[in-house]
């Protein structure tokens, strides 16, 4: 059972780092899926009302919408935003989602569909997806909830379900600033990729972690020139996640190791 | 013209082999009544195209799937669809695995009779290696940008279908289909791609109710003329969700996944709840009562 009053400081430091994602974003579509994903989106959101929401449903709503059972709230729709309106907001590229794959390799390539072989999977997953549009179209940005080697694979994802910062992949005609990765935050560290190079690289390690400790996890190389710790919730944050998540949601989202 | 037919005889135009459109969206307002009856036919050998849930789960327990073209099969609360994984697992299907998005272009260029649709979506990643048969084409105008190699497009090909099975809140016996719910999903675009479409609702009304409720017509998402058979069919999108008439049922949706880890668990399942019939159907899961108190889903 969830114990509301059971507080999971990990997770309000990662919604804290996954938010500054949106940073200096303007007016559009902050897409997050998963419990920590979406709080982050609406922690965003409240810090810059210029993005957008969704209910997670089908409607555009002028406030974020609290997480799980509503307790009376009545969502503040303002637009329909069925799927087939998401695709013409994806393909204008006036998106920004933040997800959850279960791989990711050096280049950014992330994984939902298939673990294994492709003709016959050890584990087949959800399928693509919206990954392949999502990715060529708007900007994206990843969570992990546990840091390993198994989430950060050697070489190649298994099933690139989105395009990365990939030479051997890029498609004719196209440039990797064409590709926008921004942060990676997991439930050691921050990350992102390196301008010029397009090299993943360690941003912030949270309180405690130590450098050494997400690279022994990490199953490639990461640049970790200026490594920073990860900045702790303001007060103000805390009181802001804990009113979108009245129903604690977060507290099993993930787990201090 | 009176499309409406009984759910065996609106099947009847299904036939081994055909590709079969299913619209809906995971465990969202599927036409599982229909799919049930298909599981009750003889008909197999078919592809499928459907933004999935246990629609194309049940239908690969049975057998019944030669080719899957998908961008997801879930049941969201239980992400992960159980024969869907099965069928996967065990290398028993074909597959065409594409994006969401890319899906909705290829039931529109089906719909407007256009071979392909250019986009970018899909390039760089495994939608393009996975599937050879996707064609890479440049544009026939200067790019915009003038480059030294020219920008390649993915050509996404018309989807093209024999049937289209939808479900929808209400509609007449003429083809008028009412979805009174949030989304209708890319039903449109199925109804349009179809060569035939099969609609179950969940009311059945008089034309005369769409001039009482000219509100209700703005979520008439496609033209009779899109529609060829109307199934009078209560409760038809169960377990699947009808917002607002109903929620999905999550009791039944485990049940259906815990049987997948049994033995001659999809055997059971099928003699319990789809062999006998719709009406024992829907006398097993409770009736009406029990169907209109499940609650709608909070996403």
């Amino acid at each position: 059972m969830t114990d509301y009053n059971q507080s999971n400081p990990l997770a309000d430091l990662v919604i804290c780092a996954c938010a500054q994602a949106w940073q200096g974003d303007g007016e559009v579509l902050a897409t997050g899926i998963g419990v920590i994903q979406r709080l982050a989106a609406s922690l965003a959101m409240v810090e810059n009302p210029d993005l957008m929401m969704t209910d997670s449903e089908a409607y555009i709503v002028s406030e974020p919408v609290p997480l799980g059972a509503r307790h009376g709230y009545e969502p503040k729709r303002e637009t329909w935003m069925g799927f087939s309106r998401i695709f013409a907001n994806v393909w204008a590229g006036q998106r920004h989602a933040l997800v959850g794959p279960s791989q990711i390799d050096q280049y950014g390539q992330a994984n939902i569909s298939a673990l294994g072989d492709y003709v016959q999977p050890k584990v087949q997953m959800l399928g693509v997806r919206g990954f392949p549009g999502n990715s060529i179209s708007h900007a994206n940005s990843f969570f992990v909830p546990v840091h390993s080697k198994r989430a950060f694979v050697p070489n190649e994802v298994d099933t690139v379900c989105s395009i990365g910062y990939n030479s051997a992949r890029l498609p004719q005609g196209m440039s990797l600033d064409d590709i926008d990765i921004r942060l990676i935050v997991t439930d050691l560290c921050v990350m992102d990729f390196e301008p010029s190079s397009k090299q993943m690289r360690l941003r912030s390690t949270h309180p405690g972690v130590l450098v050494q400790e997400v690279l022994d996890n990490t199953s490639f190389e990461l640049l970790t020139d200026e490594v920073v710790e990860t900045p702790a919730p303001t007060a103000e944050q805390l009181a802001t996640i804990a009113r979108l998540d009245p129903n604690n949601l977060r507290q099993k989202a993930v787990t201090a190791r | 013209m009176n499309k409406l037919k009984n759910l065996n005889a609106a099947l009847a135009v299904v036939e081994s082999g055909m590709t079969v459109g299913i619209g809906g969206w995971g465990p969202r307002r599927k036409p599982m009544a229909l799919v049930r009856e298909l599981l009750r036919s003889d008909v197999t050998d078919l592809t499928l195209i459907s933004y999935g849930g246990a629609d194309v789960g049940m239908l690969c327990a049975a057998g019944k799937v030669k080719k899957l073209i998908f961008a997801f099969v879930s049941l969201d609360f239980i992400p992960l669809e159980p024969y869907f994984r099965q069928a996967r697992q065990n290398a028993e299907i074909e597959i065409m695995e594409i994006d969401e998005g890319l899906m909705m272009m290829g039931l529109q260029a089906a719909a407007m009779g256009s071979p392909f649709i250019p986009t970018q979506v899909g390039l760089g990643t495994d939608v393009v290696t996975r599937n050879p048969d996707l064609a890479l084409i440049e544009s026939p105008y200067a790019d915009a940008v003038s480059a030294d190699e020219k920008r390649q497009w993915l050509a996404m090909p018309a989807l093209n279908m024999d049937v289209a099975l939808i479900h929808v809140d209400r509609a007449d016996a003429r083809g008028v289909c009412q979805i009174e719910g949030p989304d209708h999903y890319m039903d449109d675009h199925f109804a349009r791609a179809a060569n035939h479409t099969i609609v179950s609702c969940d009311q059945l009304v008089e034309t005369d109710w769409f001039h009482q409720q000219p509100n209700a017509v703005r979520s008439v998402f496609w033209e009779r003329s899109c529609t060829n058979s109307i199934v009078n069919l209560p409760f038809g999108a169960h377990p699947s969700s009808c917002n607002p008439l109903y929620g999905f049922d999550a009791a039944h949706f485990k049940h259906y996944a815990a049987s997948a880890k049994q033995e001659n668990g999809w055997s059971n399942y099928f003699q319990e709840f789809i062999a006998p019939g719709e009406q024992a159907y829907l006398d097993k899961i409770g009736g009406a009562e029990v169907i209109e108190s499940l609650p709608l889903p909070i996403y």
